[in-house]
């Protein structure tokens, strides 16, 4: 039995997802990324003294939507607590979030695991979801001897995502996460970027022998991409696993991942950290959400992509995989669906084919957002019709497709009809071109009928040739293999 | 429920109070009164009622989600200890 067979692993996540609103959480100071410092931190934010908190309702509304998508109880009433702790980039002495009673009970996020091999989907329950601001930002860089302080940040209003400890590896942490990931942004309250901070993980990771009760945990803070996620909690897995070996003790910590050096390391904390001391805040009333407030949000969600997926295999007949890719981002499946009314539900596996191929590679390429692409749905639907109607070659879409991308023209039957492109399907057409090229390479000819498929090949590429890559391929096999008697 | 020394020096700690051995000592007889009410209310009966979050028996506003708040670096900066670059100067964090 492998070292690691003898070992069960347990894994929970908090995410911290930035909401996309205007102003911040408890004040009318801005939340775009990448102002000067201190720009947008108002008196609030710095915490001057006889300031009050006032909600964003934006910032429930986002709470209400995130619980309606993943399925959880909404809390018709939730209070807002102090978190108290000492660190300058909290100028209060205490973070304002919530502790008994958050906005979002339960629920959970499906993703798909293969442990043994045979993907199945699993549930990871979702213990709680809660509203809290972000902290300001410390640069440790010297200012002679000290620390500067930017408090932009500060008050930025953030959803708390906590998970049950339901996750058994590296990898179904990081499906959790990317699958948290795609539904946030896809209902539109967080933009998802990890580089900027604004979708942060940190994992609870334990180990046990099979059957014995919860190892003690440590806790990986703030892994801002899932390949650090991955790392981490390998590394970790790894560590605890040797410590118990040689017979030491896990001690509860919070650790830091190093991504220099792919190892995790306790942060020195001080004694009595965790000592948050939380009390409901005096400033902040109960925050009531009525039914009838959730029915508006409600009416307001797009798709979720669990149906969106489920209805792609079943209207277009699209397999579990294809339907799966195309819904991991909004702008993305709505493009593909605009493509398919364009270009008929019958073509819709050509249309995926093009925007999971073509399309992917080059945005990837090119380090592009689905959003800023230059070829519409309506002109891709253009392309796919011509290749369904037998009009262009897919070498020849590709050629045309490119000429879209450049912006050479509005749509697809321009550039067919500019660079004369229409294929040559008309046996009549191609046949004598046939006798031509059969005549001057008899040597080929001998060559196949002596069983070389290699000499059908270089047959159908001088036919290619002396009609300029027009003939229809498919079209030209099967007119050659007759003439060959094959 | 009394406190003992070492409780009040830890809470004091804790909020960040620098207190003398005498005025521990004051502290902790203060604090025991505070906590003996606290007993006195803690022996009414309140098996059925729901908590309580606030004293006022009324829910939160809230506002539209508009930037109201202009930039006022430079006022604010003016009263603060240390600045540069825009950054506010703190004594050195240890991390």
């Amino acid at each position: 039995m492998s070292r690691e067979a003898q070992w069960e692993v347990v894994i929970g996540l908090e995410t911290h997802a930035q909401l996309q609103t205007r102003s911040k959480i408890f004040s009318g100071a801005a939340t775009a990324f990448g102002a000067e410092p201190n720009r947008q931190a108002c008196a609030v934010d710095i915490a001057l003294p006889g300031v009050l908190p006032v909600l964003n309702r934006e910032a429930v509304v986002c709470a209400i939507k995130f619980g309606l998508a993943v399925g959880a109880q909404i809390a018709p009433r939730s209070i807002f607590a102090r978190k108290n702790y000492f660190y300058p980039d909290l100028p209060k002495g205490y973070q304002i979030s919530q502790y008994e009673i958050p906005v979002v009970l339960g629920g959970g996020v499906a993703i798909k695991v293969s442990p043994d091999g045979t993907p199945r989907e699993k549930i990871v329950r979702l213990t709680r979801a809660h509203l809290e601001e972000d902290a300001g930002k410390s640069l440790h860089e010297d200012f002679h001897g000290k620390t500067g302080i930017d408090l932009n940040r500060a008050g930025t209003p953030l959803l708390e995502i906590v998970t049950e400890p339901d996750m058994s590896s590296s990898a179904e942490a990081v499906a959790y996460a990317k699958a948290l990931h795609s539904l946030v942004t896809w209902i539109g309250i967080c933009d998802g970027n990890m580089q900027e901070g604004s979708f942060r993980c940190d994992a609870n990771v334990s180990v046990r022998r099979p059957g014995e009760p919860l190892g003690t945990r440590r806790e990986i803070k703030n892994l801002n991409s899932f390949r650090f996620l991955q790392q981490a909690i390998d590394y970790e897995i790894q560590w605890q696993i040797n410590e118990i070996e040689e017979g030491r003790k896990i001690q509860q910590a919070t650790v830091l991942f190093n991504p220099d050096t792919g190892e995790t390391r306790a942060m020195r904390s001080k004694e009595d950290a965790h000592d948050y001391r939380y009390f409901p805040d005096p400033d902040l009333l109960p925050l009531e959400i009525t039914p009838a407030w959730i029915d508006e949000v409600k009416s307001g969600l797009p798709e979720l992509p669990g149906a969106m997926r489920a209805r792609f295999e079943r209207d277009f007949g699209l397999n579990a995989y294809d339907a799966e890719v195309l819904t991991d981002e909004l702008a993305k499946a709505r493009y593909f669906e605009t493509a398919v009314a364009g270009a008929g539900a019958a073509n819709a596996k050509l249309c995926a084919n093009w925007v999971m191929g073509e399309i992917a590679s080059r945005l990837n390429a090119e380090q592009r957002e689905f959003a800023q692409l230059p070829v519409s749905a309506a002109q891709l639907a253009g392309v796919v019709a011509r290749i369904a109607d037998g009009t262009i070659s897919n070498k020849m879409a590709r050629e045309v497709f490119d000429a879209l991308w450049n912006g050479e023209a509005a749509d697809a039957d321009t550039v067919i009809a500019a660079r004369g492109l229409k294929q040559v399907s008309d046996a009549s057409a191609i046949e004598p071109i046939i006798e031509e090229v059969l005549a001057a390479n008899p040597k080929s000819v001998e060559e196949f009928r002596a069983g070389k498929e290699k000499a059908f090949n270089a047959l159908v590429g001088q036919i290619m040739k002396t009609t300029k890559g027009k003939a229809n391929p498919q079209q030209v096999n099967d007119l050659l293999r007759r003439k060959l008697g094959a | 429920m009394s406190l003992t020394p070492d409780e009040v020096r830890r809470i004091a700690r804790l909020a960040r109070l620098e207190i003398s051995a005498e005025e521990t000592d004051r502290t902790r007889e203060q604090l025991n009164g505070i906590l003996a009410f606290i007993e006195q209310l803690q022996a009414v009966d309140t098996a059925g009622v729901e908590p309580m979050a606030h004293a006022m028996d009324i829910v939160q506003r809230l506002r539209s989600d508009a930037v109201t708040e202009p930039d006022r670096r430079e006022a604010f900066q003016a009263i603060a200890p240390e600045t540069e670059a825009g950054l506010y100067l703190v004594p050195k964090v240890i991390e």
